[in-house]
This record gives structure tokens, sequence and C-alpha cells, in this order.
């Protein structure tokens, strides 16, 4: 590696150029000669693993939210992540997402960005997604506008001065509103819809960002059950496509969607595999029960 | 469907009734001077007076408008707006105190017994290049003072105080003899405007139609942007800035191209000012001045267009009554408007139509 010359810090520019995957090529860890000969369209993923955190720790004034971690999610994969309270799993979202950085380690998206240098802005335009605990929609604007918003588009302030929405966009917003259940709503504002419909429609928001990368977090807190069943179809024909990451509490939904938990506690992984694996695990039954 | 037919029907008329009342105000406005050119025995001459304190009211609104934009729509609470208002009115005072002067030095330099003009002044005897620095002073200072704020992500209340701050620090510089700026009595003795005397009815006519017509051009933009995507964009930070990031919206772009482009329409309003008021002095700086800004926007209704015109005619119509009737009262009476606004009314005056039309 000695010799390699390192990528300077790229500086914190004011109107942030738009995103190009590539940008980066040669500068990652396949700057030893390799990352030359797969420069192309799209995200970089020739191992199959999409997301990949090494080592990653994150303190809070000597507090280790998060210690040592490791963590791979494939192509297509739907990880389910849970834990105790405390353990971890929003400062984790927020590694992620760029929210905040991590103290050590490593954290790539795909196998070309090196998401620890690059802002919150630029790994949504990469191509992850985020749905937060509490839902978080724009609540003065139609749900039809709240979509619109979210749509994979040119984002830079002058696209938006004259954005017109193509006859394709549109379709596509009216076949999202369809997958989320809310087209009688479409036109209605936001800040009106019940709790439940609010969750819908920041998935559908999601949707329509269409990421690699979906990152969950509690997103069938305050639904009803037929809402939760719902979710669970929808997050399960999405799996494959994309790749998701949930955080839930709830273990029926967990054990109705996952092929692959991941246990944190204290920061760090605790167990990993299928659910029935992980709750025949001694360690995780002596963290949640306390023996 | 199933609404009422009455609601249905208001809603129906809504638009039209509001076109037609702007229409006529428009029309209203557009007859003033003419009206003023007519001959003084005349029973329907409008005097000076009247046309020159319209002719500042509609500057005002200008304002109004321009922090509506920034702070209806993207949040963004100012409480320096003066400043760039002040700022477009020295640009275009400049250019005035050249031509009152002629080849000498303006008079008040003569005072301060200086030989030669202060470098910033060089070219200030253009008409065009002064409204060039009407557009750029107040457009340069927004543009580095956005880029800073936003870029350290400075929200709110902060963001508030530093504008204050920033006025305030404005109109100390101002107020300063060095600054050659004629210090605390500013510029004032204006003799013409391209040749033209600027106490005749015709160019006071030329002034207020000009201002009327940027007040038109202003709010035909304002109207633009907030139809547009990047009107919703607007709104959808002022709600939610977390989530329009995870979107994929850089934030600060946004924010500064509003901040500037409001901070210019403030500068060009108060370059209409100076001329038909035939002063500008560090005062306009004053934070209350600002204050009182955002006081007409809360009361016309923010995030509405039509809101700020209407809460900055009636606050400055009101206050160009009380300030006469009871002068010592006014700014009590300001504080307590804001006070009933802000508890009963936080749609403003605009809010309080809409719903009684809906009902």
């Amino acid at each position: 590696m000695r010799g390699v010359p390192l990528p300077a810090a790229r500086p914190e520019f004011m109107l942030e150029p738009a995103f190009d995957p590539n940008r980066d090529a040669g500068s990652s860890r396949d700057a030893i000669g390799l990352g030359q000969r797969v420069i192309g369209k799209g995200l970089d993923v020739r191992h199959g693993t999409l997301l990949t955190l090494e080592d990653i720790s994150v303190s809070f004034d000597g507090f280790k939210a998060l210690n040592a971690l490791n963590l791979y999610i494939g192509v297509g994969e739907l990880r389910c992540i849970i834990g105790p309270n405390g353990a971890g799993k929003t400062t984790l979202m927020d590694v992620i997402t760029g929210k905040t950085r991590p103290t050590e380690g490593k954290a790539w998206f795909g196998e070309t960005l090196n998401l620890t240098q690059m802002s919150e802005v630029q790994i949504a335009q990469a191509g992850i997604g985020r749905k937060f605990q509490k839902p978080t929609v724009f609540e003065a604007l139609s749900v039809f506008e709240n979509l619109e918003l979210a749509q994979k588009t040119d984002k830079s302030v002058w696209a938006c001065l004259c954005a017109r929405l193509s006859g394709e966009q549109k379709d596509r917003i009216d076949e999202v509103l369809e997958t989320i259940r809310l087209v009688s709503s479409t036109h209605r504002q936001a800040g009106l819809l019940s709790h439940g419909q609010k969750q819908f429609l920041e998935i559908g928001m999601l949707l329509m960002q269409d990421p690699q990368l979906l990152l969950l977090d509690e997103p069938v807190a305050g639904m009803t059950d037929a809402e939760t069943e719902f979710t669970a179809e929808l997050f399960k024909s999405l799996a494959g496509k994309h790749s998701l990451m949930v955080v839930e509490h709830d273990m029926g939904f967990v054990g109705s969607i996952a092929d692959h938990v991941t246990v944190l506690h204290q920061g760090s992984v605790l167990a990993e595999g299928s659910l029935e694996q992980v709750q025949g695990d001694d360690r995780v039954i002596e963290v949640y029960l306390g023996r | 469907m199933n609404q009422p037919l009455i609601v249905t029907a208001a809603q129906k008329a809504g638009p039209k009734t509001s076109l037609a009342v702007g229409g006529i105000v428009l029309l209203m406005l557009l007859a003033l001077p003419l009206l003023s050119l007519l001959p003084a025995d005349s029973s329907l001459q409008v005097s000076a007076y009247t046309l020159t304190l319209v002719g500042k009211i509609l500057c005002y609104a200008i304002v109004a408008l321009a922090l509506d934009l920034v702070w209806g729509y993207a949040g963004l609470l100012s409480l320096g707006h003066g400043l760039f208002f002040a700022l477009g009115g020295y640009a275009m005072g400049m250019y005035l105190m050249r031509e009152a002067a002629g080849d000498g030095l303006p008079a008040f330099m003569t005072f301060l017994s200086w030989s030669e003009l202060p470098w910033y002044w060089a070219g200030t005897q253009h008409f065009l290049w002064a409204l060039c620095l009407v557009v750029l002073a107040p457009g340069l200072l927004a543009l580095v003072f956005g880029f800073f704020a936003f870029r350290s992500r400075i929200k709110g209340v902060y963001f508030s105080i530093m504008t204050q701050a920033l006025t305030f620090a404005g109109m100390l510089l101002f107020f300063r003899n060095e600054t050659g700026f004629g210090g605390n009595n500013g510029f004032t003795n204006f003799r013409s405007i391209l040749g033209f005397s600027i106490t005749a009815q015709g160019t006071r006519a030329v002034l207020f139609l000009l201002t009327v017509l940027l007040l038109v051009a202003s709010l035909y933009l304002g109207w633009r942007l907030a139809r547009s995507k990047f009107g919703r964009v607007l709104t959808a930070l002022r709600d939610a800035e977390n989530r329009l990031m995870f979107c994929g919206y850089d934030p600060r772009g946004f924010k500064l191209f509003v901040w500037v482009l409001s901070a210019v329409l403030c500068g060009l309003a108060g370059a209409l000012y100076v001329p038909q008021v035939g002063i500008i002095n560090p005062s306009e700086m004053s934070p209350t001045n600002s204050i009182e800004a955002a006081v007409w926007v809360a009361l016309g209704g923010r995030g509405t267009l039509i809101g700020p015109l209407l809460g900055a005619g009636l606050v400055n119509g009101m206050k160009s009554w009380f300030t006469v009737a009871f002068p010592e009262y006014w700014l009590f009476f300001l504080g307590a408007l804001f006070i009933v606004v802000t508890l009963y009314l936080p749609k403003g005056i605009f809010g309080l139509m809409k719903k009684g039309g809906e009902q």
C-alpha cells in the first residue's frame, strides 16, 4: 500500500455536484490496481456484498455506542437487526447514513464508496434510503407531492426550478401510491394522515428514491395487525431487488420476514443466523432475559 | 362531493373574487400617479404627499414579500432584512449625491474637508453602475453571510439573532463619518435623477409606476417559485430538513438561493424608496425596522403571497395615522399587535379571511 497516493480529504462544497458513483474510482481499497478495470455504470458490487462495516466504533464522551462492530449485508438480502435498548441500533443507522462519523473503522457501500468520507446528501444520492423511527413526512405537502419530492431524479437547485413531471414519473408515483394503498388520499395533506398511513407514506417515499439499500427503523411501530402483515408482504417482495436492513422489536414481525437476524448487544454483534438459531443461543437468552 | 354546495361555491368563487379585488387594487395604483399629474385645483388631484406615502408603503410591501419568501416558505426568520433594504438605498443614494454635486464632491465630504472620493465611490456617477451596486451590495453580502451560516447549519432562533446582529453592526458602521456614507445624517438634498428634477410631479409619477411594476414582478416571481418544485422543496425544508437530506437534497443550495434572491429584492425596493422619500440614513438599518418587517409578514399571514402585502399596507397605513394622532403610543400599539397576532392569528389576516370565506 505504501506509495499509493492517498486521496486528499474532499473539501465541503457549498453546492455539491450531482453524485457520480465512479468519482472515487481508484481511491478505494481497489486502488492497488484492480479498481481501474471495473469502472462502469452504477455501484460496484462484484463480491455480492452491498454494505461492509468493519471494526466500527463510535464513542460519545467515552461511552462506546458501537464497539468494533462488523456487519456485512449482501445484495438483495433482508436483514433484521434486533437487540435490547441501548444496543446501538440507531447509532448503527446514523453511521451508515453519515449522520454520525465513526471514531474508528471502515464503512464501504459496494466495493468503491467510502461512507466515512461522504456527506449525508451524497450517501442518500448514492442509493441508501432511511426511514426514521418516528414517521417523518413533509406535513404541509400532499401525499402526491411528498412522493414527487422523494423521486429519484436530478435534485440540484437548478433542476428543481425548472422541473416538470414527465408522464413516466407520474406513472411511477401512481404505481407507488397503489403499492402503499394511499390512492384515495393522493391529494390529502400528509399531516392529516393517521400514524400508520404516515409510516406507509414514508416507506413509499423510500420506494420512490429507489435506493439499493433501505434502512428501516421500527417500520411497524404503531401499525395495526393487518397493516403489519401487509408491511411484511411488502418487504418480502422488495427483497431481492433491494437490500433491506430492518431494526425491529416486534419478534412476530421479525419472524415473518427475516431469513437472517443479527443481534446487537453493547455496541457489537452478539449473534448472527436464522431467527431459531439466534433464539436458541445461550448468550442471547442471557442478554434478553438477564439470566 | 360530500361538501355542502355553499362551500363548493365559495371555493370556486374564491380565486375569481381575489383576482377581481387584486385587479381593482392594481388599477387604482396605476391611476394614482396619473391623477397626481392633474392641475392642483382639480378635485381629483392626488397630492405629492399621498403619492410619496403610498409609494413608500409599496416599497415596504416588496420587503415584506421578500421576507416572506425566506420566512414563510423556507422557515428562515430574518431579523436583518432592513440592512439589505438600506444597502440598496445607499447604492442609489450614492448616484443621487453625485448627480446633485455635479463635478464636485458630495456636500458632506466637503464638510469633512476630504479632497477626493473614497475608492468605493468610483463610477457611482453612472446610473447603470449604481443599479449594479443596488443588486450587488445586498446580493454579495447575503451570499457570503448565507454561505457560512448555512454551511454551519445555523437554524432557528440562532439564525434570527445573527441577522439581527448583522444589521446592528451595519448601522454602527454607517453611523461613522469615516465610513464615507455621510455618518448619521446619511444622504439627502437630492436634486435630480437622470437629469430630471427629483421633486417634479412627472418624476414622482414615474418612480411610483416603477415601484408598482417591481411589486407586480416580485409577486409574479414569488408565485412562480411557490408553485414550482423548488417551492415545495423549500416547504419541505421548513418542516423536515433531515428527511429532505435523506431524500438526497442538499438544503444549503436551496436556502442560499432563496436567501440571496430575497436580499436582492429588498435592495431593489430600497433603491426605489430613496428617490421617492428623499433621504437615507443609518436608522433604516436599526434592528426595530427589521423587526417591524417581520410584524408585517406575521400580521398578513406568512407562507401566503398576498398576506405580507396586506400586512405591510395595513401596519404602515395605521402607523402614518397613529404617529400623527397619538405619536407616543405607536410602539405600544405595535407590540400589542404582534402579541395578538401570535396568540390569536397564527395564520395572519389572510388566514382569517380564508377561514371566513370557507364558512
